[in-house]
């Protein structure tokens, strides 16, 4: 994957912490339509462990993920990309 | 983009979390309108978890002030609040709960004159029948089949409790299974006979969960069935009940036109 990936929203969740994380992601993607993408700036630990897991859960496909240099995460999900495949 | 503030988001996490929820739905709840007729046994759990899901209008409607023995059973009403309208002690209590909801209060018995336009004031999308007598439960049916709203109805005495949704068109009227009232004194009121406590907790939050189902527009109603539960040998038991196809009320051929003012037995006036 790219870095220059455009998608087609952001979410930051480096400010919150579990549950939070996934109910601020869940909320971005309800705005989304099916097949659009949304890029994820997530902590390590916690969120980088359940995140993606509820994300596959609910149908949506982790396209990457991608560490950058201060240990925190990129990670790119497309919506009910699961249910396509 | 959510219209949720980030309190709101923290506080119906758990809600917006629900795959059959999200953020969405929660602002349907936001968006929601409860009328809850009674806010005793039934009406107080009823009330206080519809205000903790965040339904953001809910109407109260009683004459009742509370009285020291409400409070086995009527967890919206504290120590404090005794002698106080119920109605009052109720907003309070959903006031310091949530300020998301916006509560209407009804200090007043529903009539036949009043109701139709307690209904309309704030044109609720649900009701909750949580009054304990008869008269008061004929009269919401009728109402809310001529204002075609959807409502629970429910009943609790004893160790037992019954509940049932009517949706109009959807399924039977109270009046489909109870054509009309029963003669004086054959049933004993929670007055005369007594109730466990929490069988208002079971039945009144069943209710509520009934309220938000209709409004989320998830899952299946209780409409055309009727669910009774046994606290002493802890059964539930899911009745499927049909339409009356003569019923006096929401048949095609209905021979109840207007609301009727039953006569309340004598033995269940209260006197303060």
């Amino acid at each position: 994957m790219s870095e220059a990936m455009k998608t087609d929203g952001t979410i930051d969740i480096t400010d919150v912490v579990c549950p939070i994380t996934f109910v601020k992601v869940k909320l971005a993607l309800e705005d989304l339509e099916d097949g659009q993408t949304l890029a994820v700036h997530l902590n390590d630990g916690e969120p980088i462990q359940n995140v993606p897991r509820s994300l596959k859960d609910e149908d949506h496909k982790v396209l990457s993920v991608k560490k950058r240099e201060d240990g925190t995460y990129d990670l790119i999900v497309k919506k009910h990309g699961l249910l396509s495949d | 983009m959510s219209s949720l503030t980030n309190e709101q988001i923290e506080r119906y996490s758990r809600h917006i979390i629900l795959d059959k929820v999200g953020g969405k739905g929660q602002e349907k709840l936001l968006g929601g309108k409860v009328l809850v007729i009674g806010t005793g046994g039934l009406g107080a759990p009823a009330a206080m978890y519809l205000a903790a899901a965040g339904v953001g209008t809910i109407g109260l409607v009683d004459f009742d002030v509370v009285d020291l023995s409400n409070l086995q059973r009527q967890i919206i009403h504290q120590t404090k609040d005794v002698g106080k309208a119920k109605v009052q002690s109720g907003q309070e209590t959903i006031a310091a709960m949530n300020s998301d909801v916006e509560v209407h209060t009804y200090n007043e018995m529903v009539t036949s004159k009043n109701i139709r336009d307690i209904i309309r004031d704030q044109d609720y999308d649900f009701i909750i029948d949580g009054t304990d007598n008869f008269p008061a439960k004929f009269l919401i049916n009728d109402a809310c089949v001529f204002e075609k709203k959807p409502f629970s109805h429910a009943g609790i005495i004893r160790f037992q409790g019954q509940l049932m949704t009517y949706v109009p068109g959807k399924g039977p009227c109270y009046r489909c299974v109870f054509p009309t009232m029963p003669p004086k004194d054959a049933v004993p009121t929670c007055r005369q006979a007594g109730v466990l406590g929490v069988m208002g907790g079971v039945i009144g939050t069943l209710q509520a969960t009934e309220a938000l189902k209709y409004i989320l527009g998830i899952g299946d109603l209780l409409t055309g069935y009727l669910l009774t539960y046994d606290a002493l040998t802890m059964t539930f038991r899911k009745i499927k009940i049909p339409r009356n196809p003569n019923c006096g009320i929401c048949s095609d051929h209905p021979t109840i036109t207007e609301l009727i003012d039953y006569e309340q037995p004598a033995c269940d006036l209260r006197h303060h």
